[in-house]
């Protein structure tokens, strides 16, 4: 046998190990993963990520914005109970719920986008699931030390040491998914008024109830529960293969540059040796515990923290960094086979696709919130009875009519029908006569009874708008409804 | 299991099962998955314990809590008894109907609850929404009334009845003028031409004049001398659109001249509370706008 033969069933046999590991009766205990530090341009890019992130999560519900008495002046407020959502200038109604659909769209087409140019940059940097992870695990290594000392100190039998190292663990993650959770509870209500509250056993049982289940999911979550998410619980790694193709950059293991891999010597010849000298940095640092040398698979999350690790190492040893790269399986496959790289081309019909998508859905968004209306009205025909007729012959049709008045102030509106210019129409209960007043933000309902000359009534129904004007500011709402007559 | 296969190509251990040489590999669950589960038993457990669940020949297991949904619903309609409550008392105590329809709120609260008494009461007659039924039960949502429709007119109809024994009942009678021989069957065509003059339906005018005089002497007393009707007597308009007995043709109004047919309304004064009459009478003012 030659010594690289002796060293592939070396690793053979480690993977094997690993699978006798997992092959466990009934179900598979956990291989716990004890990531080292590393550092680097994407350890960089993934804290600045990290604190970014975690800045905006935390202070944006303490933002103001003035919007006038009466209204609340947080600017980021799902106000549940009083049924709107505050969006810095924006203010949305229920009945305008799209636009959160339209966001939602915006936000899986983004997804789609930057998986198809950089694979899964979205699970390896901004993932909540991944940025509380890697925050847990600062605190983590912060206090029980790196790597080692870490599976040492579990290894070790119980003592002072390690009861108080835990404690201060556990209590600062407890810390840190208190104010998670909090934070979220105030994205739903006003954040100074919640704090004051919550601190003084004022708040409701729901805003302890929610800040406590959200303590507790972040706790389990981003301290225990880790990669099990990604892998066991998370849709995502299951579906994005659909986003990925040969021109898409993963993280990748050059093999054909890397292999045969095994121990190096300092100072002797690189000849029939790959570059991959199997110090296992990258899996030490990985945060979801693979072996990235194993090809692409569903556990990597792409933050390409073994290529720091990688570069490092390449860096002592003497050899040229991007052993471990960002790459597409086109190059991997060209260089594989001898042949020089190509440039990496973002531009693919599946990216220009996602691009189209994205700018025509983001302007139909932006061009509904521009051109939002602070006036809506909606008519719902009366159909019991369908129709009665009047004393002079006319046809008489009622409606409930809801005014939606999304402005500020208390306003006033006359209201026509566009068909008929000449139609008799009667506010039931409005006072003074024929004015129909709404309430500051809100939706004020009126029986309205419209007649119709018979001879101007003419097939079974007719359509018919109702044109809501306001009386300062002829600001006008329209909505096309049916009159209904008798069918003969 | 007797023996631990491991298959040699994946190193995955397998089930031990084998189909046409085709061998299962063991995929075990991770454990945290097993224990979520056998929380979920336990909670079923525990559920089976507290609530009731169990069905058996006679029942079914009460569960230790005691919890019933027949009980919660009558707790949620006591809720909502006690809420209307003040609302109620408020309408009860309204010194009158129109100071009811002149609160925005009482109005409000007067019209759903009025709804659902005249669902409830009235709707078998006079058709959801009031849009009355043909053969003499008259529509509400449109502007005729035959008795007035003011507030007041309504409530007392509402009240009282029309033609029962109510003592304060409306009361009206139309003669038979035909039957008993009050008119004969010529003065009858001609009244009936006469009353579709009224509304410039008449197609034969020497009829129409000579019925003008039999109008005179035996109807305009109670329909006026227009035939515009007398609401305090309960006398129908005869020269609008709107009939309650056929369809305003020359033989229907014949018909009701020779033997006339007369409408009774049962006195709600008994039967419905002093708030559900007024509820109920707001609401029927308000369906066609009122008078």
């Amino acid at each position: 046998m030659t010594e690289t033969a002796l060293q592939d069933s070396g690793t053979q046999e480690k993977v094997a190990s690993r699978r006798e590991q997992r092959a466990e009766p009934l179900y598979v205990g956990r291989i716990r993963v004890y990531p080292r530090k590393v550092r680097g341009t994407l350890r960089r890019f993934k804290s600045a990520m990290l604190v970014l992130l975690l800045a905006i999560y935390y202070a944006a519900p303490w933002l103001r914005w003035d919007r006038g008495p009466g209204a609340p002046d947080q600017a980021l407020l799902i106000d549940l109970p009083g049924r709107r959502a505050y969006f810095f200038w924006v203010e949305i109604w229920p009945q305008e719920v799209y636009y959160l659909t339209g966001i939602l769209v915006l936000a899986a087409l983004g997804l789609f986008l930057a998986t198809s140019l950089f694979g899964r940059v979205w699970c390896g940097f901004t993932c909540p699931q991944t940025v509380w992870t890697d925050l847990f695990m600062w605190v983590e290594r912060t206090i029980e030390g790196d790597r080692n000392a870490r599976m040492r100190l579990d290894k070790s039998p119980l003592s002072l040491g390690k009861v108080a190292k835990k404690i201060a663990k556990h209590g600062a993650w407890l810390v840190i998914a208190l104010l998670t959770g909090g934070a979220w509870a105030m994205y739903f209500t006003d954040a100074p008024t919640l704090v004051r509250q919550f601190f003084t056993g004022g708040a409701t049982v729901t805003v302890y109830f929610f800040v406590g289940l959200f303590t507790f999911t972040t706790y389990l979550l981003a301290g225990w529960a880790r990669e099990q998410v990604c892998t066991y619980m998370c849709p995502w790694p299951r579906i994005q293969g659909a986003m990925l193709d040969e021109d898409s950059l993963n993280v990748t293991y050059r093999a054909w540059r890397g292999e045969p891999r095994g121990k190096h010597k300092a100072g002797t010849s690189w000849e029939g040796h790959g570059d991959c000298v199997d110090c296992f940095s990258c899996v030490a640092v990985c945060p979801t515990g693979i072996d990235i040398r194993d090809g692409a698979q569903l556990e990597c999350i792409g933050c390409g923290l073994c290529i720091d690790a990688c570069n490092e190492v390449m860096e002592k040893v003497g050899r040229p960094r991007g052993l471990i790269d960002f790459d597409s399986a086109r190059n991997i496959a060209l260089q594989s086979a001898g042949k020089p790289p190509v440039a990496w081309r973002p531009f693919r019909l599946r990216t220009i696709v996602y691009v189209t998508l994205l700018f025509l859905v983001a302007a139909g968004v932006f061009a509904a919130l521009g051109t939002r209306s602070t006036l809506d009205i909606n008519v719902l025909p009366e159909r019991t009875p369908l129709f009665v007729l009047l004393k002079d012959g006319s046809i008489q049709n009622a409606y409930t009519i809801k005014i939606l008045n999304k402005q500020r102030q208390a306003r006033e509106f006359t209201l026509a029908v566009k068909e008929h210019p000449g139609a008799r129409i009667e506010i039931v209960g409005a006072d003074p006569a024929g004015v129909l007043a709404a309430k500051p933000d809100h939706v004020a309902t009126y029986r309205v009874l419209v007649s119709l000359p018979r001879a101007e009534v003419g097939e079974d129904s007719e359509a018919m708008t109702f044109v809501l004007t306001d009386k300062s500011s002829s600001d006008t709402a329209r909505h096309q409804t049916v009159f209904r007559g008798p069918d003969r | 299991m007797t023996k631990r296969e491991i298959d040699s190509i994946s190193g995955q251990e397998t089930t031990g099962h084998e189909w046409d040489g085709i061998k299962e590999l063991n995929h075990p669950l991770p454990s945290w998955w097993l224990y979520t589960f056998y929380a979920s038993i336990l909670v079923a457990v525990i559920y089976w314990v507290l609530m009731p669940a169990i069905p058996w020949f006679n029942g079914h297991s009460n569960g230790i809590l005691g919890y019933s949904q027949r009980a919660s619903l009558d707790h949620v309609m006591e809720a909502a008894t006690a809420a209307q409550a003040q609302y109620i008392a408020r309408i009860d105590q309204a010194p009158s109907l129109a100071a009811i329809r002149a609160d925005a709120d009482l109005f409000n609260f007067a019209q759903a609850g009025g709804r659902a008494v005249f669902n409830e009461n009235c709707a078998a007659c006079h058709g959801l929404g009031g849009s009355g039924r043909p053969g003499g039960f008259p529509t509400l949502a449109d502007d005729d009334w035959i008795w007035g429709g003011t507030l007041d007119d309504i409530a007392q109809t509402v009240r009282h009845g029309i033609r029962n024994a109510d003592p304060d009942s409306r009361q009206s009678v139309m003669p038979n003028f035909g039957t008993d021989s009050i008119l004969t069957a010529p003065q009858i065509a001609d009244v009936a031409e006469f009353v579709l003059s009224l509304s410039n339906r008449s197609t034969d005018t020497a009829a129409a004049g000579r019925g003008k005089t039999v109008f005179a002497d035996n109807c305009a007393a109670c329909h006026g001398d227009n035939g515009q009707g007398k609401p305090e007597l309960g006398a129908p308009n005869l020269a609008d659109a709107i009939w309650l007995y056929g369809d305003g043709s020359k033989l229907a109004i014949m018909a009701q001249v020779t033997k006339p047919k007369m409408g009774v309304m049962p006195a709600w004064g008994g039967r419905l509370s002093e708030a559900q009459q007024r509820m109920v009478t707001v609401y029927v003012h308000s369906l066609s706008g009122g008078q």
